[in-house]
């Protein structure tokens, strides 16, 4: 057989059929619902009279809606003040119950975003195809895993048939080689990677994660990483599996066990791209020369280094570009030309699928430690990504450290990332934010989001405005 | 699901680059456990002055004049005009819903993001390919006509506008279900043995991929 990348070697071993037109029958091995994408799925398979074709394949957990004050969350779903938030939560657990699908429900210990409880649980594996109604999906891609977003229509249909209607992708390497310098996260080097192919570079393909930098990187690094191919236009992102992969998956929850384990990692040994298949595209960025990254505008592709300066339009040819680049201006109240570390920062969100889990609550731990939040930042949250992440953070005091520093410690959930709960940015406010998309209003009708590592944007709330983290 | 053969309709424009689906249609809409009502709060935070709130009565709602939209000249358009990677971000389907909804059959674009892209196909919406130079011919004549249409053939895989037939691709599968108004469960289903026979081997080969999560 010719030499064949890690997407490629995914992609046939879960080939049912191929058709015609060159579209397959993919099996999807792991299903993971939430409350948002979900209700019409199950109101559809209902309609048509439909079963869930492997209902032990799903796992299911509210994190879109669920308030994160310990004071909501007291009484459960009965006590999420937003009546339809409630009824949206309510459905998963009664579609859930209804067709035995295990679901985390909103004060079950395992509780969490989606893409950090899938990994953590061990219920997402190397090898798998797994899928989930959310563009973010890509996450789980660290593993070693074909994973990706699909929409409600396609929810539906996995429930249904164990399977999707895909077209291969093209495959994309993006080669980092060089050592990180300190102070630059997996979070500065995929922010780093948009900035250089685009939102739109990844469109089309499935990207590996390769090189020196990604080998020495964590596995919770890699998830950040893959986290954000989306973001770059690529439905899939995937690192191949190493002995950090292995050490990682190893005694989780739902990973096998006993002899199960050693054939299954002999098996996901293999799950790495042969040193001489052929990419569709491969871009390549030196590590050494990545600095802590700060968006500036409404795509996650305006980011530039902390040292940088706000762009002018009027330097760029292309008119669509700069249409862009002023829409984005005046969007975030900034100026051309204007420093990034002299923007203010009025909130700083720490939390969301990109940036929730125990490396990174330590990493913004490690910066507050001992300071105090700048008196001109209102508020500055901490969500875990998960109870699993929440207990362990608790266990090594870290939520002490962020309540010293004048920080909220929250429950776990997607919170102000897309902000579909209380917690939201106000018009015209600007936020240094761990999460994923500096989109017009995401985080709150009018907001100004600056997407940022976690120890970037605990700096800023000690700082008040962007600071390099390095330097602090 | 609607079937999509040929269409003619009003040409409005959506005139920048990486329209994402939270701009289609904000998060807060999305608590909603029903596949309609999303159509008037499409594109809502360009469309209204104010911020939208699930549950509110648009109708009394401040309309943004300067929002094209909301201009007389595109009223009752049924096909979009977009520039590249249209429809990028969150795979939230409402977008296509949304659209749908408001009228919109087929939206004409450089490129799109994957998973909007999917989605429309889901929902009878067509999203049409053009070289980015003929989109931007397609823009200039739709600013310069008031009431512009354009005809599009899905069985011929063209876009007639200005006397001139501009062939797009698309894959025949999801040509066959749109023209069709096919929903494709039924039609996966028709292979259901197949499932089964990998299934069982798979269950022989890797038994670890069936592992039963555990409540």
């Amino acid at each position: 057989m010719s030499a064949r990348t890690l997407y490629d070697k995914l992609w046939d071993d879960h080939v049912v059929a191929q058709r015609d037109d060159g579209s397959s029958l993919l099996y999807i091995d792991r299903h993971i619902v939430h409350e948002v994408t979900s209700p019409q799925a199950f109101e559809g398979l209902r309609l048509a009279g439909r079963k869930p074709w492997r209902a032990d394949s799903v796992i299911a957990t509210p994190d879109h809606n669920v308030p994160t004050t310990a004071k909501e969350r007291a009484s459960g779903v009965e006590g999420i003040e937003d009546p339809i938030s409630k009824i949206q939560v309510k459905t998963l657990d009664d579609n859930c119950d209804e067709l035995g699908i295990v679901e985390f429900k909103i004060n079950d210990p395992r509780q969490g975003i989606v893409h950090v409880v899938g990994p953590e649980t061990g219920g997402c594996l190397p090898g798998m195809t797994i899928v989930c109604g959310d563009s973010h999906t890509s996450t789980n891609g660290a593993l070693g895993a074909l994973s990706f977003g699909i929409g409600t229509s396609e929810v539906e249909h996995v429930l249904a048939t164990q399977c999707i209607i895909a077209k291969k992708m093209k495959n994309m390497l993006v080669k980092v080689d060089g050592t990180l310098g300190e102070g630059v996260t997996a979070k500065d080097v995929v922010l780093a990677i948009i900035g250089e192919i685009g939102t739109a570079g990844g469109t089309g393909y499935a990207i590996e994660f390769g090189g020196e930098v990604f080998r020495a990187m964590s596995m919770e690094g890699r998830l950040t990483v893959c986290n954000m191919a989306i973001e770059a236009g690529a439905r899939a992102g995937m690192v191949a599996v190493d002995d950090i992969t292995i050490e990682y998956v190893n005694g989780r929850s739902f990973a096998p066990k006993g002899e199960q384990w050693h054939k299954a990692v002999d098996n996901w040994r293999k799950l790495q791209s042969d040193a001489d298949a052929v990419f569709d595209r491969i871009v390549e960025i030196d590590g050494s020369s990545i600095k802590p990254q700060v968006s500036w505008g409404t795509s996650p592709e305006m980011v530039l280094p902390i040292d940088g300066f706000v762009p002018d339009p009027n330097t760029e040819k292309d008119q669509v570009k700069a249409g862009g680049i002023r829409r984005a201006l005046d969007y975030m109240g900034l100026a051309a030309g204007q420093a990034i570390t002299d923007i203010k920062v009025d909130r700083v969100f720490i939390g969301s699928c990109t940036n929730s889990r125990i490396e990174d609550i330590r990493a913004a731990a490690q910066i507050v430690k001992g300071r105090k939040k700048a008196a001109n930042v209102k508020e500055a949250i901490v969500v875990p990504g998960s109870g699993a992440v929440k207990k362990q953070a608790e266990e090594e005091g870290l939520h002490k450290i962020f309540i010293a520093a004048d920080l909220e410690w929250r429950e776990p959930g997607c919170s102000m990332c897309l902000a579909m709960n209380a917690d939201k940015l106000g018009d015209g406010e600007h936020c240094a934010s761990t999460s994923n998309r500096n989109f017009e209003g995401r985080q709150g009708y009018g907001g100004r989001t600056h997407l940022v590592s976690p120890a970037m944007a605990a700096a800023a709330a000690i700082a008040g405005h962007f600071v390099d983290v390095r330097e602090f | 699901m609607k079937s999509f053969t040929e269409h003619t309709g009003v040409v409005a424009p959506m005139d920048r680059a990486n329209v994402d689906t939270d701009l289609i249609i904000p998060k807060q809409f999305l608590k909603s456990i029903k596949r309609t009502g999303f159509g008037p709060n499409l594109f809502d935070e360009l469309r209204y002055l104010d911020k939208g709130e699930p549950g509110r009565d648009n109708s009394t709602r401040p309309i943004n004049p300067e929002f094209p939209l909301n201009f007389a000249r595109y009223k009752g358009a049924s096909i979009l005009l977009a520039r590249e990677n249209f429809g990028c971000g969150s795979s939230r389907e409402h977008a296509p819903w949304a659209l749908e909804e408001f009228g919109i059959r087929a939206v004409i674009a450089p490129s799109y993001a994957d998973i909007f892209y999917n989605n429309c196909f889901k929902n009878g919406l067509l999203p049409i390919v053009l070289d980015e130079k003929i989109v931007s011919s397609l823009f200039k004549s739709m600013y310069d006509q008031v009431g512009y249409k354009i005809t599009i053939d899905l069985q011929q895989q063209s876009v007639i506008a200005n006397g001139e037939k501009f062939a797009f691709e698309i894959d025949e599968f999801r040509k066959h279900c749109l023209l069709n108004g096919f929903d494709d469960i039924s039609l996966t289903l028709q292979e259901a043995e197949k499932i089964k026979i990998y299934e069982q081997q798979r269950r022989t080969e890797k038994p670890w991929l069936f592992g039963a999560v555990k409540a």
